[in-house]
């Protein structure tokens, strides 16, 4: 092997300094190097490229694009897109988000906020929507769907009837329950004076008790971060309103059979062409087909035959990944029917189909996606 | 007797280690794996749209390496590479601009250690004690040296004589992500320390970070440092997006809201001993030691109690503190095996005293959510064992 060279002496090197338009500046802060200065990196952003990404509405109604909806129209478009969640009627499901209701509840114990109780400005509701929803598949919604499914949240909070045609014309008849609910940050008033004091030293207090003990309310995850959910949350968490959502890094299940090797029987081409379109409410957290992978739920690639909790890498709650069995067509008939009911404990958000033929024809589309 | 891992050879003593190509990136070594993120799973409907806690309990010193960092997504982290990174300047501007990652990279460069925290960091103890672990109470919080360009050198650039007076002007800045967490900014703030990193503690920013762009608000709610950071708009109001009007906005006990509730305030606590890290050694010298930050600047002075804030002595920081960063403070003591409900509270160089959890309700209620930085109640019982309580 070769020795080690030694490193080379130090060279000395001129003070560093940025050069820019012909002018050598030396400076400890980038600012005052830069100050004034422009140092012609980057290039002119074209206009379909402004178009593209600058799609934020402002609160007076600025950037709203052409179209718009009804409440009608939007009720379809909402039960697609929307009602895993958020529930068929905006109520949500589990602890994904409620968009209506709590009207009247900003000063209880546990508020509930809404669209219709805590959002001050519709064009929030807009940009919302259009940009970030659906959970999953954001941006695929066109401007007259986002219109209607706006109109469907507004109706749902009793503020505009089923027929209202939203748009950027109506725009500003729609009034905001909470519009006036809220004050820019009075801290410095109401905080800051008050604690800008000399602390205590000693003999601050009298009496020191214990009031409250946070095992006594067990809610903190163990090491290994699995914990069962709080029966009930008094002390309602922070960051969201929260349904139980086990990380137990669970073990697959038993013994996975491999599908079954009998030849398939003949697919029913129109109802899995129906299928298709009932799984549209599944794809927010299934991928199924080639190269579909685990997202929110696990990839449903040869579902039916599977074993139950049965793909390696995703992160069953304890009570899916300790069932056993496999997917037959009449478990995944029951199971799609009522989630929670036919596993106890699934952390499986949706709520259940709840039309028979629905359920018949999204297993055959699922046996037809087999890869 | 004598030690006999001190008396007999031992097999690292005689045999080989790992040879330098065994890990090109290290990880800890194994005996350290307790010491990562957690999530608290019933805290959110989705891990993909959801929070885990730094691992504050098990860390020393300020700087938080990137590995156990809190992570907060709201669409899950993405991944983005520098070649397909775009960042655009648009809206009132002289030229609206698009940079590459390699143009960034070209701009005059600067370093900043900064804290970044979650704006509901300590917002599930507002109603009473709950989560048993400095992690969990206290980890929406991390802090690093980042490297990257001033905001104001990027605005220059695109010029801002078409913006013309500042004082009403503000600047949206949104990611990449599905959920691109659009936050409106005042044009004060973004010609001040605002600034756009791509590395910290001097690697890439991981992927959970915002890989390869993300911004930082030195002293803001860790909301605003938007990751993947795409594009920046200079505008003549606030947007009002659902992340500062629905989330990031402080309800109060009569139900009006506060909102533009920006700037962390001033915040400490004992991050050892605590629930996760019970005393384990006998009576005689103990070190507590905890973190302590503002959003106002540099944190002065840390008081530590031991008998639930009846008397309180002044703790020695391990250095002076820093702008919007995180100080470390150490009592050194002895421990002779009693009870003590320790307690710290941060001083910064505005005089602002971290106040108690009773004088923030009497302001604020209970449903604030975010921004609970009051002082923190550990209580040490005389096994060493420590539990988050809340007192009198």
């Amino acid at each position: 092997p070769a020795p080690i060279p030694e490193p080379e002496a130090p060279v000395q090197v001129a003070e560093a300094a940025p050069a820019s338009e012909g002018i050598l500046v030396s400076a400890a802060h980038a600012d005052e190097a830069s100050a004034g200065l422009r140092f012609g990196l980057g290039r002119e952003a074209l206009p379909e490229e402004i178009a593209a990404w600058n799609v934020d509405v402002s609160p007076d109604g600025t950037g709203l694009p052409d179209g718009s909806g009804d409440a009608i129209d939007g009720e379809p478009l909402f039960e697609e897109n929307c009602a895993v969640c958020h529930g068929s009627f905006a109520e949500g499901v589990d602890n994904w988000p409620k968009l209506a209701g709590g009207d009247g509840t900003l000063a209880d114990e546990d508020p509930l906020k809404t669209v219709g109780s805590y959002w001050p400005y519709l064009s929030t509701v807009f940009d919302y929507v259009h940009r970030s929803m659906p959970f999953g598949n954001a941006q695929s919604l066109s401007a007259d769907e986002t219109y209607a499914i706006v109109a469907y949240i507004l109706y749902s909070n009793d503020m505009i009837d089923d027929d209202f045609v939203l748009s950027r014309d109506s725009w500003t008849e729609v009034e905001m329950g909470n519009a006036d609910g809220f004050i820019i940050d009075d801290r410095a008033e109401t905080e800051y004076a008050q604690w800008r004091t000399e602390p205590c030293m000693e003999n601050c207090k009298e009496t020191v008790e214990i009031t409250m003990r946070a095992t006594v309310l067990d809610v903190t995850p163990d090491e290994e971060g699995a914990e069962e959910a709080p029966a009930e949350m008094d002390h309602s968490p922070a960051v969201a309103t929260a349904a139980p959502v086990e990380e137990a890094a669970a073990e697959p299940a038993a013994e996975a059979p491999v599908a079954a090797a009998a030849a398939p029987a003949a697919l029913d081409a129109e109802l899995v062409a129906a299928g298709e379109k009932v799984f549209k409410k599944c794809k927010a957290c299934h991928q199924v087909g080639d190269g579909a992978k685990n997202k929110t739920g696990p990839q449903l690639n040869a579902i039916v035959g599977r074993a139950i909790g049965g793909v390696d890498g995703f992160k069953y709650s304890s009570a899916m990944a300790e069932h056993g069995g496999v997917w037959d067509e009449a478990a995944l008939a029951a199971f799609l029917a009522k989630p929670k009911d036919y596993i106890k404990g699934t952390k499986m958000a949706f709520a259940g189909l709840r039309k028979d033929d629905d359920i018949t024809a999204v297993i055959e589309y699922l046996k037809s996606t087999a890869p | 007797g004598p030690d006999p891992l001190i008396t007999e050879v031992q097999e690292w003593a005689s045999g080989l280690g790992d040879g330098v190509d065994a890990t090109p990136y290290g990880l800890p070594i194994k005996f350290e794996d307790d010491v990562v993120r957690r999530n608290v799973p019933w805290l959110t409907a989705d891990p993909i749209s959801s929070i885990n806690f730094t691992p504050i309990h098990a860390l020393d010193g300020t700087i938080t390496p990137q590995g156990c960092a809190f992570e907060r997504h709201h669409s899950g982290a993405i991944e983005l590479s520098k070649a397909d990174y775009r960042l655009m300047i648009n809206g009132l501007v002289d030229k609206p601009l698009v940079f590459t990652y390699e143009d960034l990279e070209r701009f005059p460069r600067e370093n900043h250690v900064y804290f970044c925290e979650c704006a509901a960091n300590t917002g599930m103890e507002w109603a009473g004690a709950q989560l048993n672990g400095a992690q969990f109470t206290h980890g929406m919080i991390h802090n690093m040296e980042y490297s990257g360009v001033p905001l104001r050198t990027l605005l220059a650039e695109a010029g801002l004589d078409a913006a013309g007076d500042f004082k009403d002007k503000w600047v949206y800045v949104e990611g990449a992500d599905a959920s691109s967490n659009g936050r409106s900014i005042p044009m004060e703030k973004a010609m001040d320390d605002v600034f756009v990193a791509f590395k910290a503690n001097g690697e890439a920013l991981r992927k959970e970070h915002g890989y390869p762009v993300r911004l930082v608000v030195p002293g803001w709610e860790g909301n605003m440092w938007v990751k993947w950071l795409r594009r920046i708009e200079v505008m003549d109001g606030p947007v009002e997006s659902r992340e500062e009007t629905s989330k990031y906005t402080d309800t109060l006990a009569d139900g009006t809201s506060r909102k533009w509730t920006w700037v962390m305030d001033a915040k400490s606590v004992v991050t050892s001993p605590s629930p996760q890290s019970p005393i384990k050694h006998g009576h005689g010298p103990l070190v507590i030691t905890g973190l302590a930050w503002s959003g106002h600047g540099k944190i002065t002075r840390v008081d530590v109690s031991k008998d639930g804030g009846k008397t309180w002595e002044t703790a020695r920081l391990a250095a002076e503190g820093e702008d919007k960063a995180l100080t470390r403070f150490y009592l050194d003591t002895t421990w002779n095996g009693e009870e003590m409900l320790l307690q710290s509270r941060a001083i910064d160089e505005t005089g602002y005293v971290q106040p108690t959890k009773a004088q923030l309700r009497e302001v604020r209620g209970l449903n604030s959510v975010y921004h609970n930085n009051c002082i923190q109640t550990w209580h040490v019982k005389t096994n060493g064992e420590a539990e988050n309580v809340e007192v009198s």
